[in-house]
């Protein structure tokens, strides 16, 4: 049954093939046996989801059948569940049991999602490897020698594990995409403002945005179709309709352009990703495609940019982890100073220390016009770049990393060569526009994924693209050995 | 040397919307600790903000009534610093794009003169909680109630140039704000705090001195008093061969004295960035346009009317335009008297001594305007004098009758303007006192007119005081003439 994807559950579940309590007990022994050797989960909410199953075969029986009734997923940990351990992947949010539910945790759980647990993640979202984690790093599926990307690595390694069919994750600089294509999986990053931030703790406001990742296209078309929608909640919520992804799937390729950015094929990619890359070009050809060289020229000002606004916002979103209402504190401080210092000196990890330092910089008197205002000029250049670029091309694509997964501990020792990692996937969050990544081959046993880029709100695009080239290739079938 | 003081204010107006300026929480002043506080306010991993539109329409009130430029768009920046009470690290506040942009606003000054204060801005921030050091034994409570109250800053321009000036234009402001409902102006419950930038600086000297910050003052005398002595200070230092420092001050009113709270080199450095949870804020001329139309009569327009439509003395204008309530008082009774003059006078002595005595707020006069008003109209139209008025009103105001009439009736206070019992009741006063009218008959000019006087008391007297004064005086000389 663990084999099943998200739409093949939904069908055996409204064929009665089986029972959502009988999957979800299934895939929770799956958990308990596999998940040692990944360390995907946080928690595993074991009652609160046979008690969510009973509930969706109840109103099965009564004769709903709502798509994703009964529908086993899970969440990263930085979605807030009511009464549920919600950690960050760090320290200071020990014991922390949100008091409510995120939007996108309410809007699933109302479609009928039954909830396995809280996936593992880089600490606040920071990092591409998942090392940074609290509760230990998360292994690559593929090869438990190596990193499963980041920062939603516990939820690309526990969907690639088949622990699960799908679950939820954030991408501020590429945290789905990249582990998405670390793993073998599809994931997409919705335009800016079109899934809640509610109840989503937050990294960097104005780049973070939830999605899913699942094994292939349809199955996020299945996620996204729930999570996405406008919220009043959250006032970068974007009060547009949602479109039917569903119906999106199946328009044909004939006569789409896609653009090809020649900055994404330049030093520093893998020669190996960059044949995997235009062999996914080949094949959309075939269905129709026309392809045309672009370029979108701010790319390399892209990482800087980045690693200025994202610390920038992280710095200022991370000062209410005090120690004062929630999560950590440390012992017996001495006073008010001791306290906050201490609290968040053993509450907060390396990485997270680095940015908030890093932010806190940028933001300094007499330093802001040229870090942070010279950033956000970069960052309407990019998006600049795009807005012209899609004047000419439907798509664009390209490669979601310029490396195969690497060893764990490799690159914890040096900061920049992790943030390289993100050259390809940031330039989205910067400019809000919708990314995704699908499973495009293998190199030497370890998957290759492949990036398209759409215009704002064009999500259904994307997903339109990624499934008709999952039609006519297998890759995104394949489950690693042991799984 | 001769000094000249420079003060420049910062107002805290905390605007009276329903609730909080980003969450739904009430701002109802005196609840439980943490009660009016919800995730938002608590500041809880995950939650945002979302602006309440009713705090943004205050604004362009202000905005509007001070003729200042209402930014097409303003921007919500975070102003970072660590402090319990500050429950997200952050204030949400507003930096380079503020809601209001340069306006003025005019001030009476004692000797009835006007004066234009500079308003440099005005912008939309949250308050923080309050941290709490008594009863809990060593260490500190926090109550978030207050954190996310909206409040409106109003930044003034270096145009003060006294304490006095300084409280003319703070109650200006707080005028304002209360008669554009924006603000209940409770200086006691903090609704209006008060920061004050003074310097001073050799009168002719076109440079500023260094300034310092007076944080917090919440009355008027006490602006007055904190003004006052930090002026002391900063000459008697700079006479004495110091330099003033810039830095952040704090009054205490028991000792009347400022003391340094931190120095320019301990401020934080606030790092602002503009809050990436927040939109700018668009406004579009139509909204500015709905608001300006829904903006009440102003206290300038009103002391204007009331000189030219009412004839009153620029000062007794003023006095009565300070308050949207005194002002609405005031009509009320000119309406049912219709005499602005005396009801004037009666507003502003009788009525106002009364309330003073029992500190009371014109809304809760136990006289009420239909009463005084019907009571002046007794004045009028003769059927009680001036003094006989006092008592009417006195016992108006300890509930002995609904109406003057009714006072005048149960206690017999009509005035006497029958001659033939005027004369009568002269005639006996004239006989009881026939010494005096034989020395008042043999004086001269001069030394009559003295004397006369207590002729008039005495028939005064005889009357109860209910004998029209008028008519007396006349009888009287004709008699003592006679």
């Amino acid at each position: 049954m663990h084999q099943l994807n998200l739409a093949e559950i939904a069908r055996g579940l409204a064929d009665k093939q089986f029972s959502s309590e009988e999957l979800t007990r299934s895939l929770l022994a799956r958990i308990q046996q596999l998940d040692p050797q990944l360390n995907s989960f946080i928690t595993v909410t074991e009652e609160l989801a046979l008690a969510q199953a009973k509930a969706a075969d109840a109103r099965r029986s009564a004769g709903e059948n709502a798509p994703l009734l009964g529908a086993p997923i899970a969440h990263k940990d930085l979605f807030c569940t009511e009464g549920v351990l919600t950690s960050c992947g760090s320290k200071i949010l020990s014991g922390f049991k949100a008091p409510y539910n995120a939007t996108v945790v309410e809007k699933l759980a109302a479609a009928g999602t039954v909830t396995l647990g809280k996936l593992n993640m880089d600490e606040f979202a920071m990092g591409s490897a998942n090392e940074s984690s609290h509760y230990g790093p998360v292994k690559n599926p593929w090869d438990l020698t190596r990193v499963p990307g980041g920062s939603s690595g516990g939820s690309a390694a526990a969907v690639a594990a088949r622990l699960l069919p799908a679950a939820t994750g954030t991408d501020t600089g590429g945290s789905i995409r990249q582990p998405a294509a670390l793993t073998n999986l599809t994931g997409i990053k919705p335009t800016y403002g079109r899934v809640s931030r509610w109840g989503m703790i937050a990294y960097a406001s104005s780049l973070d945005q939830g999605g899913p990742l699942a094994r292939t296209a349809e199955d996020c078309a299945l996620m996204l179709q729930a999570m996405a929608g406008f919220d009043a909640k959250d006032s970068t919520s974007v009060e547009q309709p949602v479109d039917d992804y569903l119906a999106a799937l199946t328009q044909p390729l004939k006569g789409m352009r896609i653009g090809l950015p020649k900055e994404y094929f330049g030093a520093g990619l893998d020669a190996r990703i960059a044949d995997a890359t235009l062999a996914v070009v080949e094949e959309l050809k075939k269905l129709g495609a026309t392809v045309k060289d672009i370029s979108l020229p701010n790319m390399q000002h892209a990482i800087p940019a980045y690693y200025v606004i994202a610390p920038a916002e992280a710095s200022s979103n991370l000062s209410r982890f005090d120690g004062v209402r929630f999560g950590y504190r440390c012992e017996n401080p001495a006073n008010l100073e001791d306290l906050y210092k201490r609290s968040r000196g053993e509450g907060f990890g390396a990485e997270v220390k680095r940015r908030i330092m890093v932010g806190t910089y940028a933001l300094s008197a007499g330093y802001y016009d040229a870090y942070y205002l010279k950033a956000q000029k970069i960052r309407r250049l990019i998006k600049n770049d795009f807005v012209s670029a899609f004047n000419e091309v439907d798509v664009i694509l390209g490669p979601t990393t310029p490396n195969l997964a690497w060893k764990l501990g490799e690159k914890s020792d040096d900061p920049v060569a992790a943030y390289l990692e993100d050259i390809y996937t940031i330039t989205a969050n910067l400019a809000g526009i919708p990314g995704l990544s699908m499973p495009a081959g293998f190199v030497d046993g370890l998957p290759v994924g492949v990036q398209l880029l759409a215009p704002y709100f064009q999500e259904g695009r994307l997903l339109n693209v990624a499934h008709q080239y999952q039609q006519v290739t297998d890759w995104h079938t394949r489950a690693p050995a042991g799984f | 040397m001769q000094w000249e003081t420079v003060i420049g204010l910062e107002i805290h107006a905390q605007l009276s919307t329903q609730s909080k300026i980003f969450s739904a929480s009430a701002i109802a002043f005196g609840a439980e600790p943490n009660t009016q506080a919800s995730l938002i306010d608590l500041g809880m991993p995950g939650t945002l903000p979302v602006l309440n539109a009713e705090a943004v329409r205050m604004a362009c009130k202000f905005g509007l009534a001070i003729d200042a430029e209402i930014a097409g768009k303003n921007i919500f920046a975070r102003k970072n610093y660590f402090y319990p009470d500050l429950p997200k690290g952050y204030q949400t506040s507003q930096m380079d794009d503020p809601i209001v942009g340069k306006g003025f606003l005019d001030i009476t000054l004692e000797d009835g003169s006007q004066k234009r204060i500079g308003i440099t801005r005005a912008h939309l921030e949250e308050d923080a909680g309050k941290s709490l050091h008594e009863d809990f034994h060593g260490m500190s409570g926090i109550d978030l109630n207050r954190a996310g109250t909206p409040l409106l800053e109003i930044v003034s321009e270096p145009d003060i140039r006294s304490a006095k000036e300084a409280v003319a234009y703070v109650k200006a402001i707080h005028a304002l704000v209360r008669y554009l409902g924006i603000c209940d102006g409770n200086m006691a419950e903090g609704s209006l705090r008060c920061d004050c930038n003074v310097s001073v600086r050799p009168v002719g000297q076109a440079e500023y001195g260094t300034r310092a910050e007076i944080k917090n003052v919440n009355s008027f005398r006490f602006i007055e008093k904190a003004i006052n002595h930090e002026v002391q200070r900063q000459i008697e230092l700079i006479e004495d061969g110091g330099k003033v420092v810039q830095e952040t001050r704090l009054y205490d009113p028991n000792k009347d004295q400022t003391r340094s709270m931190r120095s320019k080199e301990e401020a934080n450095d606030y790092r602002y960035f503009p809050c990436p949870d927040l939109l700018p804020v668009i406004i579009e001329q139509s909204f500015l346009d709905e608001v300006r139309a829904s903006l009440p009569e102003l206290p300038v327009q009103k002391r204007a009317r009331f000189e030219a439509e009412f004839g009153l003395s620029a000062y007794d204008a003023d006095v009565l335009a300070s308050s949207r309530e005194l002002a609405d008082y005031f009509e009320a009774v000119n309406s049912v008297c219709g005499d602005a003059k005396l009801a004037a006078n009666w507003v502003m002595g009788e009525l106002s001594s009364l309330l003073n005595k029992d500190n009371l707020e014109i809304q809760q006069s136990p006289v009420s305007a239909a009463q005084l008003g019907g009571m002046i109209q007794r004045i009028k139209d003769n059927t009680i004098s001036g003094k006989i008025a006092k008592m009417v009103f006195e016992a108006l105001a300890t509930g002995e009758g609904a109406t003057a009439d009714e006072v005048i009736e149960k206690k017999g206070l009509k005035q006497v303007t029958d001659s033939g019992a005027i004369e009568k009741m002269l005639d006996e006063v004239l006989a009881a006192n026939a010494e005096q009218v034989e020395q008042y008959r043999a004086s001269d000019e001069a030394k009559r007119g003295k004397m006369f006087g207590f002729f008039v008391g005495q028939a005064m007297r005889a009357s109860k005081g209910k004998a029209n004064p008028g008519q007396v005086n006349e009888l009287l000389k004709k008699k003592l003439e006679g």
